[in-house]
This record gives C-alpha cells, structure tokens and sequence, in this order.
C-alpha cells in the first residue's frame, strides 16, 4: 500500500468531484451542461485535455443520452462516470432506473437544483428526492471534503459484487458546487486508484468471448424475482456503505458514517437535516446551547437505503424531532420526503419522539442560523401545547403565518 | 449491385449468430435482415438493440435468440448506449483491459419509430460526434410492436391504426421522412439503402459498412412486415422486390461523398402493383394512387439528375 500524500487546495465540490473523477481512474464520462453541474465537466475535460486523466469524454446532446452512454460503457466493464442536475436529473429518470434495473454500477454527482416551473437555477433537492424510488444509492455530503471522499467511496460501493447498483452523492448546487472550502485531495492518485482497483472480470459485461444477453424482456414469470434481486442488493448496499466508509476512515483519516450527530446525547429537542445547510445549523445549535437550550442536530448523509437503524437509535430519547426537509411532495400531508420516511421508521417504536416536518430553502429561500433558533422556539411551543402539527410547516413562505 | 465482397450467397459464412426458435411473426423480413447482418458481422460483434419488434421477439427470458453479446436499454437510445460502447471500447483497450488487436464490430440496431422519431436526437449526436458504430434501421413504416400506429417512416397514405381511413382521413396525410437524406446531411463515411429482395446488394452494404474506419455508417434496410402491411405472409420478399421494382424503394449507397445507385431499374413498374397487393393501401382511389405515382416520378427525375445518368428507367407496365 501506498502512503498518501495530501495537497490542500481551495475547491468548491465541483472541482472536488473532479478531482475524485481523475483519481480513481475513470475510463467514460458522458455529460452534457446544466448550472450549477456545469465546472464538473469543464474541470475533468481539463484534466483530460491535459492528460492528467485517461479517460474517453462523450459530448452527448442531452442528459438522457449522458445516462445512457456510461450505461453502455460500463455494460463494457469501463468504470463510468456523470454528472447532472435538476431538469438533467429528470431527463434521465428513465434511465435511471435501467440502469440499476441492469444493475451496472454508474457513479454521477447532483449539484441540487429546484426543478422547474417556474424555472430555477438555485438549490434545493426537489431533484434529488424525486429518484427516490429508481433503487439508487443516494449519498448527500455538506463539505467539498466530503464530496471528493464520497465519490471514491461511491465506486468502491457501487462496484462491489455485493452490490451492483448505480450511486448517486448530491450536494447543494450554488451553496456548496461554486462555495471554496480548503480539501485535502491526494497528491499522487495511486493510493486512491488502489483503495478503489478495477476489476471488471468480477461482473457480467459485454464480451465476444462470453456473450450474454443484457436487457430482455421479462414476462410477468420472471419480472418479479429480478426485481427483488435489486431489493436484496440494496439491503447488502446498507452493510457496504458503512463498510467502506469505515475502511475509507482506516485508511486515510476521514469517515463521515451513515448519519451525522452534533451535541445529541442530553438533547431533549434536535433538528434533522441534509446537506450544506448543516453547518448552519451547528452553528444555531451552539447559539441555543449557550443560551441554556438542550438542542440536538442530526444530517442525514445516506438517504437510500434509508438508515433507519441509526435514525430510531439516535432518536428515540428525544422529545420533539424537527425534521428539515428541503423538497416537497405535494399533496401530501406530511411533505417532506425525509420527515415521511422517519415517520414510517418510527411508527413500530414504542420509545419515539414527536415529529414535526418543516419545509425550508425551497428554491434556495435563505435559511440562517436565526431560522433554526426561531424552528426549534415554535416546535417546543408546540410540544408544551402538545399540538404539534399533523401536517408540515412552509417555513418562510410570505403570506403565512404559524404558531 | 454492389458485389465488393460476396458475389453469391454461397460465400456467405455458415456460422449462424440469430439463433432460430424466437418469435417475431411468420414472414417478417426483420429477421431475414438480422440474420444476414450477424453472418456478416461475425462473433466478435457486440449489438445494441432499441425497443421494438426485434427487441421483444429475440429475448423473451431466460431465452435468448442473440449468439453475440447484445444490450437493450430502452427506445430512444440505442445510438447513445452504442457510443457508450464504442468509447469504452476504445479507452479500454488503450488501457490494455481489453486486447487491442482485437477488432469488436458495434451494430446499433432500432426500427423507425426508434430511427425517425423518438431516437433521433441520439442518432443525430452520435452522427456529428463520429462513433465508430454501424447503426442498421429496419424500417417497417410504423410502431408495429405497438399495433400498428403510424411513425415518421409510415409513406403516404398508408393506413395504420392511429392514420384510419374514413370519409375524412384517408391514412396517412404526410410523405415519409427521408431518414437517409437526413442521416448523409451529417456527412459520415457511409451511408446506403437495402432491400432484403436484393439479398447479395444487402449483405455487401453490411460488410463495407463494418469495414469503414473513419467514422459511423448506416444502413437503412425496408422490412416488409405482413402484419402490419397486410398481406400474406408468404408474400414478403415478392412485396420487398415490387418496392425496388416500381422505385418506391431505390436502393443507393452514398461511400465517402460518391453516390451510387446500387440496383438500377431500367423498366419501371406502375407502383400500383406495389399497392394493390397491400391491405394498408386498399382504400386507395386511383386518383390516389396517381398521387403516390406522381411523387415517385419526381424522386426517380431527382435520383437520376443525382447520378446523372438514367438509372432507374421510365414507367413501362
């Protein structure tokens, strides 16, 4: 094993991702622009211009046929990679789902952007919590650092035979994809490239020399059991991201787990919520604590396979769980999709936490540090006035009021 | 007829890579189509198929009619996933994962409806961005696997399900697109039109276009198809011939910029033998006909001007 070198460098994580994408080697990258994506490609087409990076670029003419590309690709064996947003994410939506349905393991970054109309360019993850369901793995980072670790953690998991299946890892567009932060990224990838070795013998490719049929048509004797092969896998995804996240720590220093807590332990009250935004929430957290306010915080880092094991145990001593969804599924009446999952998990519990759904940075609405204080103020007027809500709060929307 | 490579069907290999049992209809040319390009094409092939009849009739699992490696992912983008292969291909063998003596032939193969409608942005970007992929269009002139509703590929006229005739309607009220025209407006190395009538012309498009190795080739292949078209089943190959035969089809190739007419008509038949003896063209009036006749006669006069010569001669029966 090689020992690896740092280099701190000022990257936003679009360029961090970048530098994961050359340091682990990839062979296809297939992507067409979309803000906030965009420095993504212009950063590895860089590197391959400048033969830092060996790697095929397909300049295709949509995001549909950017998912299909490294589909085709890594149904070669290449190690593939792409990167979208928002209305790009939705354009893929078909594929989405061939793809892990054919169970290649495809590795792409969502720079999080709200979807259209009206049209928005700015963050939040409307996209991202629409692919719920596409049997991706979906890992949310809030630091650049964490983005160029959860890339080279995405291949190591989406290429275990255990898993087979395409990962996502979103980060919010704007706040965290053009925002600096110092990263340490390898200074020689060879560590790296031997922390994530390619070895595509180990899964059904496209061979001449062993043909095999991918893709057919599956009559309603089959579809089924195929189909449940894709929820076994994601069941094994839960034991190797945290796998390879504990080995990723090992090995080079930085683990993040599956979920992220912050001054939960005596926590009566805490927040959830997921990506960049956490770190404005730590800080609303120490604002309270100092004002004598046992508040919590807890950043959801996977959101498929949902961690519920790690949510019920960091929950179930609290007495009022605010949960910070930043999307909304509308028409429902708890609209988070984050908050629905925790209530479903929590359901069958007998020690839980009151939940209280609240929408925030919709559209990238500013949330600040004075928005978490103010949150927490009104959950625990709530909880004292036992009324908390059966249905989610628009936090910050004009024209309504709550309390 | 090009007779570049084989001069009879006899010097065709043996080997078969379409393995029969699958289940496209009796008398569906798409399948005489399919298995001549995989004798063509040999075992070091890998095909990416679009959605359609080809698709759902070859692989219903766990069994499979493919004998090389085969790939669907869905309709619109066969030529997206077949660049995919193709770039892989390339940098994986530059990597030395995959031997780069080796030369893998990649066929993307798709009907009209994934040719001239849905799949046309990804034909068109796969095109301008040069892959070295052999894409082969079967074109049966509508949405077959579907039942028959009509696409950018349905002729004038034609009845189709979703193109009725009915004291309104009478079929299909726009021409056929000209897909190859299209695709050579991209200016890539080559580009042809077969017949499965004029099997040996065929056969050898097929093998030039493998052979090409600057860039993508394509071939668009008619596929008379019974069900859909309304004839008898046994009547496919004869009803693919009246095609050439009356220029309703004309069969050209387009090498590095040089046209060529592949399979001259010196006598024209009237396309009404074309017509009669198809049940999508049955309500067809005379004056309809006329019509369809009239719109032959002007691409004929543009096809010889083309060469410059006469190569598909005057209306004679």
């Amino acid at each position: 094993m090689t020992e690896v070198k740092w280099k701190r460098l000022p990257l936003n994580s679009n360029y961090a991702v970048a530098y994961a994408v050359k340091d682990c080697d990839v062979d296809v990258v297939a992507a067409y622009p979309i803000t906030p994506q965009t420095t993504v490609v212009e950063k590895i087409s860089e590197f391959i211009a400048n033969g830092e990076l060996d790697a095929e670029m397909i300049h295709v003419e949509s995001e549909h046929s950017a998912l299909s590309a490294v589909v085709g690709a890594a149904a070669v064996g290449a190690r593939v990679f792409t990167a979208t947003a928002s209305q790009g994410l939705e354009l893929m939506h078909e594929i989405l789902h061939i793809a892990s349905g054919l169970r290649l393991p495809v590795v792409m970054t969502i720079a999080a952007r709200a979807l259209s109309a009206p049209i928005s360019i700015w963050c939040d993850y409307g996209d991202v919590m629409n692919t719920r369901d596409t049997s991706w793995i979906t890992l949310i980072a809030s630091s650049a650092q964490e983005v160029y670790d959860t890339v080279i953690q995405a291949f190591k998991i989406a290429e275990d035979p255990r898993v087979l299946l395409p990962v996502m890892v979103a980060y919010d567009g704007y706040l965290m994809s053009h925002t600096y932060e110092p990263v340490y990224v390898a200074e020689d990838p060879t560590p790296i490239r031997e922390f994530v070795p390619k070895n595509p013998k180990s899964r059904i490719v496209l061979d001449p020399e062993k043909p095999v049929t991918m893709g057919p048509i599956a009559r309603p004797e089959w579809y089924y059991e195929i189909k449940y092969q894709q929820v076994e896998a994601m069941k094994r995804a839960y034991d190797v991201v945290k796998e390879v996240d504990a080995e990723f720590g090992k090995r080079f220093g930085r683990s993040y787990g599956v979920i992220e807590t912050y001054k939960l332990e005596d926590a009566d009250v805490a927040v959830l919520t997921y990506g960049g935004i956490f770190g404005t929430l730590r800080e609303a957290i120490d604002a309270m604590r100092s004002s004598g306010l046992k508040v919590g915080g807890i950043r959801l880092r996977l959101f498929r396979p949902f961690p519920y094991r790690e949510i019920v145990d960091a929950v179930k001593h609290l007495k009022l769980l605010i949960v910070a969804d930043r999307a909304i599924s509308y028409g429902a009446r708890i609209a988070g999709p984050v908050a629905m999952e925790i209530m479903s998990v929590l359901y069958r519990e007998s020690e839980k936490p009151e939940v209280m759904s609240v929408a925030v940075g919709i559209g990238q609405r500013t949330v600040t540090e004075q928005d978490f204080v103010e949150l927490v103020k009104l959950g625990l007027k709530f909880l004292e006035e036992k009324r908390v809500p059966n249905e989610t709060i628009y936090w910050g929307v004009r024209g309504v009021t709550y309390g | 007829m090009v007779e570049r490579y084989y001069k009879s069907i006899a010097e065709l290999p043996r080997e078969e890579y379409f393995a029969p049992g699958h289940s496209l209809c009796a008398g569906c040319a798409a399948g005489t189509i399919v298995r001549a390009l995989l004798k063509v094409a040999g075992p070091n092939t890998i095909v990416v198929n679009a959605t359609g009849c080809v698709e759902v009739a070859t692989t219903a699992y766990p069994y499979t009619a493919w004998r090389i490696p085969w790939i669907h992912v869905a309709f619109e983008n066969a030529a997206s996933v077949a660049s995919g292969v193709e770039a892989a291909i390339k940098v994986l063998k530059r990597k030395g994962l995959i031997d780069p003596n080796k030369k893998i032939n990649i066929i993307a193969l798709a009907g009209d409806g994934g040719t001239y409608d849905i799949g046309f942005q990804a034909l068109s970007g796969m095109l301008e961005r040069g892959h070295r992929v052999v894409y082969v269009l079967y074109d049966n002139e509508a949405y077959m696997n579907t039942g028959i509703q009509r696409s950018g590929g349905t002729p004038l006229f034609a009845w189709t399900t979703t193109t009725p005739a009915g004291r309104v309607w009478r079929g299909k009220h726009q021409p056929k697109k000209p897909i190859a025209d299209i695709v050579a407006a991209h200016r890539i190395p080559y580009v042809a039109t077969a017949n499965p009538a004029y099997y040996l012309d065929m056969v050898n498009k097929f093998r030039r276009a493998l052979e090409v190795e600057d860039g993508p080739a394509f071939i668009h292949v008619i596929q008379p198809c019974p069900t859909g078209w309304r004839f008898d089943p046994k009547l496919s190959i004869t009803v693919a011939r009246l095609a050439t035969e009356t220029a309703m089809w004309i069969n050209w190739e387009l090498d590095h910029g040089e046209f060529r007419v592949t399979v001259p008509v010196p006598k024209r038949k009237h396309v009404k033998h074309y017509l009669r003896i198809q049940g999508r063209f049955r309500h067809l009036t005379d004056q309809d006909i006329e019509e369809i006749q009239r719109f032959i006669d002007r691409e004929v006069e543009r096809v010889n001007k083309l060469v410059g010569k006469e190569v598909i001669g005057p209306l004679v029966e």
